[in-house]
């Protein structure tokens, strides 16, 4: 679609433009539009019609499935789905728990990576980054083992010290699973943090320091409100990677029962998909989420533009 | 699909400070020892030392515990050594079914290679259309291009299995391929780079000198974007590298997936069999060595490719 609009444009135009107008631009634009298409188009497009339909049987079930247009039943049926609802509301404690501890120690951990010396700053920037090499899969493995008694060192010192725990149990698995997604991305924000507080003039800093403040005065008053644009991204990016929470949960599931397969709104499109074969409502569910997507990352890119022109 | 590739946007921060973080390192270690006292630095590095072991010592019990036998990792002291058989749990990973875990990582190098290599390519030359060329509807199309970074990757698997699966395309290779070379987020840092590293005064005298546009993007743009697509390609590899739920979701032929699904379905059979906990702990090491590797390779040419991109 795109192409031929380009394509009609340059033939428009004549050849005054050649070089930097449309038939070029189009060559450029041609292979990522495709598998744009192919990626995202053709799948939400296919998924909205397959969520306006259903598979009806025949009275007594036999024979062929027939497909019938069935409007928004589908999407009634996924909320009136108890499982799907309390996803959502643990995807949302998840997000509360989540979302502050990780952002929070981030922007700790850059304040303090940039009040040290410069020689211990590589070290500890390089080990601070060391979860982000390591896979999502994998990390939830290891944390799976250090929550599991008999192999984990974590419980072993614990049970040490007079303190029994279960990890994973139903009260526990989901601080559990925030513990794995915070070890896992706290580093690489820690990254962009101070990559971003090494940006603030020094000139400021020097003035407030004259002026008698002191190094904590000095992060919570002047550094911290000049890294406010780059917390706004990685808020955004933190909403948007938080809905998709699916390979954490669905690796721990194998280690205790408190991980229901149905246990966030992910791992429910995937159930009702492969386990309960209903195309149909998987599809439902997983527009749901992508415009719940749309929708939080909408709120977060208004709120950050309304606060940075404040 | 841009799911692979939406933990890595999080770099735009980086990309647009690489000028300014370079030049003030020179001066970052005279400022930083003037306020505070002892204590307060005692305090400082005390707090960094705790965090940063809070990060290493997942992966330090990964290392300590692939040296074990199934009956050591049970019975002995975590961090204690117990009989040293990481070699022999190597050879047990790499007997099961007939070396099928070296299979996984191949797949595992094959997916991310094509993926960071032509995805990154693509989003290159997107991005590089985007800044320098003018034509009709660009600011519509871009807009797209954002709408895809918003929509996260595992809202389009389900939707993008249900129309493979309608065309007949699951359980191939290019179930997984295609999807990964699409990555928008890559457009948009592309379009920032392009405007940053390539100036159109060198486009410009390229064209009176008879070069056309492939010619000048190939032999101009190119190179100079090329500390810019390797940051992309970055991204793009451990981004198909972690992918998880695409592929889980694509392939049912186990001699067509990735490590990380390979590794998890080795850790379903060790829930009955505990036999087989050593080598889901040491398939997990050894599958975490390539990453680090180019991570550790690629990020030095990476940041020394942002400074020398910036003083020009």
């Amino acid at each position: 679609m795109a192409t031929q609009a380009l394509t009609t444009t340059v033939r428009r135009r004549g050849r005054a433009l050649a070089g930097t107008g449309g038939r070029t631009a189009a060559l450029f634009l041609v292979p990522f539009f495709a598998v744009f298409a192919i990626a995202m188009i053709a799948p939400v497009i296919y998924s909205l019609v397959l969520s306006f339909h259903s598979q009806q049987k025949s009275g007594l079930g036999f024979g062929e499935a027939k497909t019938v247009f069935v409007g928004l039943e589908n999407y009634v049926q996924v909320f009136q789905s108890e499982t799907f609802v309390e996803g959502i509301a643990r995807l949302g404690l998840y997000c509360l728990i989540y979302i502050p501890c990780m952002v929070g120690g981030a922007v700790v951990f850059a304040l303090l990576l940039d009040a040290t010396v410069a020689k211990a700053r590589k070290l500890f920037q390089l080990l601070v980054f060391l979860p982000h090499a390591v896979p999502g899969v994998i990390a939830a493995l290891i944390w799976a083992y250090l929550y599991t008694p008999g192999i984990s060192p974590l419980i072993q010192a614990l049970q040490g010290g007079g303190i029994q725990i279960n990890f994973l149990d139903a009260h526990l698995v989901l601080p559990s699973i925030v513990n794995i997604g915070v070890w896992e991305w706290t580093g690489y924000n820690v990254i962009i943090l101070f990559t971003a507080l090494q940006a603030v003039p020094r000139e400021i800093l020097e003035a407030a320091r004259v002026d008698g403040a002191g190094e904590i005065r000095a992060a919570i008053s002047i550094k911290f409100p000049l890294i406010l644009p780059a917390l706004s991204v990685i808020m955004l990016f933190t909403i948007i990677g938080t809905l998709q929470l699916f390979t954490e949960p669905s690796i721990i599931s194998k280690a205790t029962a408190s991980v229901t397969s149905t246990w966030v709104p992910n791992l429910w499109a995937y159930d009702a998909a492969f386990i309960r074969h209903n195309l149909n409502q998987a599809a439902a569910a997983s527009i749901i989420i992508a415009g719940l997507a749309a929708v939080l990352s909408l709120a977060v890119t208004r709120l950050s533009s309304r606060m940075n022109k404040s | 699909m841009s799911a692979s590739t939406l933990p890595r946007p999080r770099t735009t921060p980086d990309t647009a400070t690489p000028r300014r973080a370079g030049s003030r390192s020179n001066r970052t270690g005279s400022s930083s020892n003037r306020g505070g006292g002892f204590a307060s630095k005692l305090t400082v590095n005390g707090l960094l030392i705790i965090g940063s072991a809070y990060m290493v010592v997942p992966v330090l019990w990964l290392v300590f515990a692939s040296t074990k036998n199934a009956a050591d990792l049970y019975g002995t002291s975590a961090y204690a050594l117990g009989n040293f058989s990481l070699f022999e749990n190597i050879a047990n990973v790499a007997k099961q079914d007939g070396g099928l875990f070296f299979r996984w990582l191949g797949n595992s190098v094959m997916y991310a290679g094509v993926g960071a290599v032509l995805g990154s390519l693509i989003s290159v030359m997107a991005g590089y259309a985007f800044d320098k060329f003018q034509f009709r509807w660009k600011d519509s199309l871009f807009g797209f291009v954002l709408v895809g970074v918003l929509i996260p990757n595992t809202a389009t698997v389900l939707p993008m299995y249900l129309l493979a699966s309608l065309v007949g395309m699951t359980n191939t290779i290019w179930a997984v391929l295609i999807p990964v070379l699409c990555n928008p987020f890559g457009v948009y840092l592309a379009r920032v780079y392009s405007a940053s590293y390539v100036p159109a005064e060198t486009l410009e005298a390229a064209r009176m000198d008879g070069a056309g546009p492939i010619r000048s993007f190939f032999s101009l743009g190119l190179p100079m974007m090329m500390p810019g697509y390797i940051t992309i390609a970055l991204f793009q590899f451990v981004g198909v590298w972690n992918n998880f739920m695409l592929p889980l979701v694509m392939l049912q032929d186990q001699q067509l997936l990735p490590v990380s699904v390979g590794i998890s379905i080795w850790q379903g059979y060790s829930v009955p069999q505990p036999e087989f906990t050593p080598m889901v702990i040491t398939g997990s090491l050894l599958s975490i060595i390539p990453l680090l590797v180019a991570f550790i390779m690629l990020q030095r040419f990476w940041k020394s490719g942002l400074t020398a991109g910036s003083v020009k």
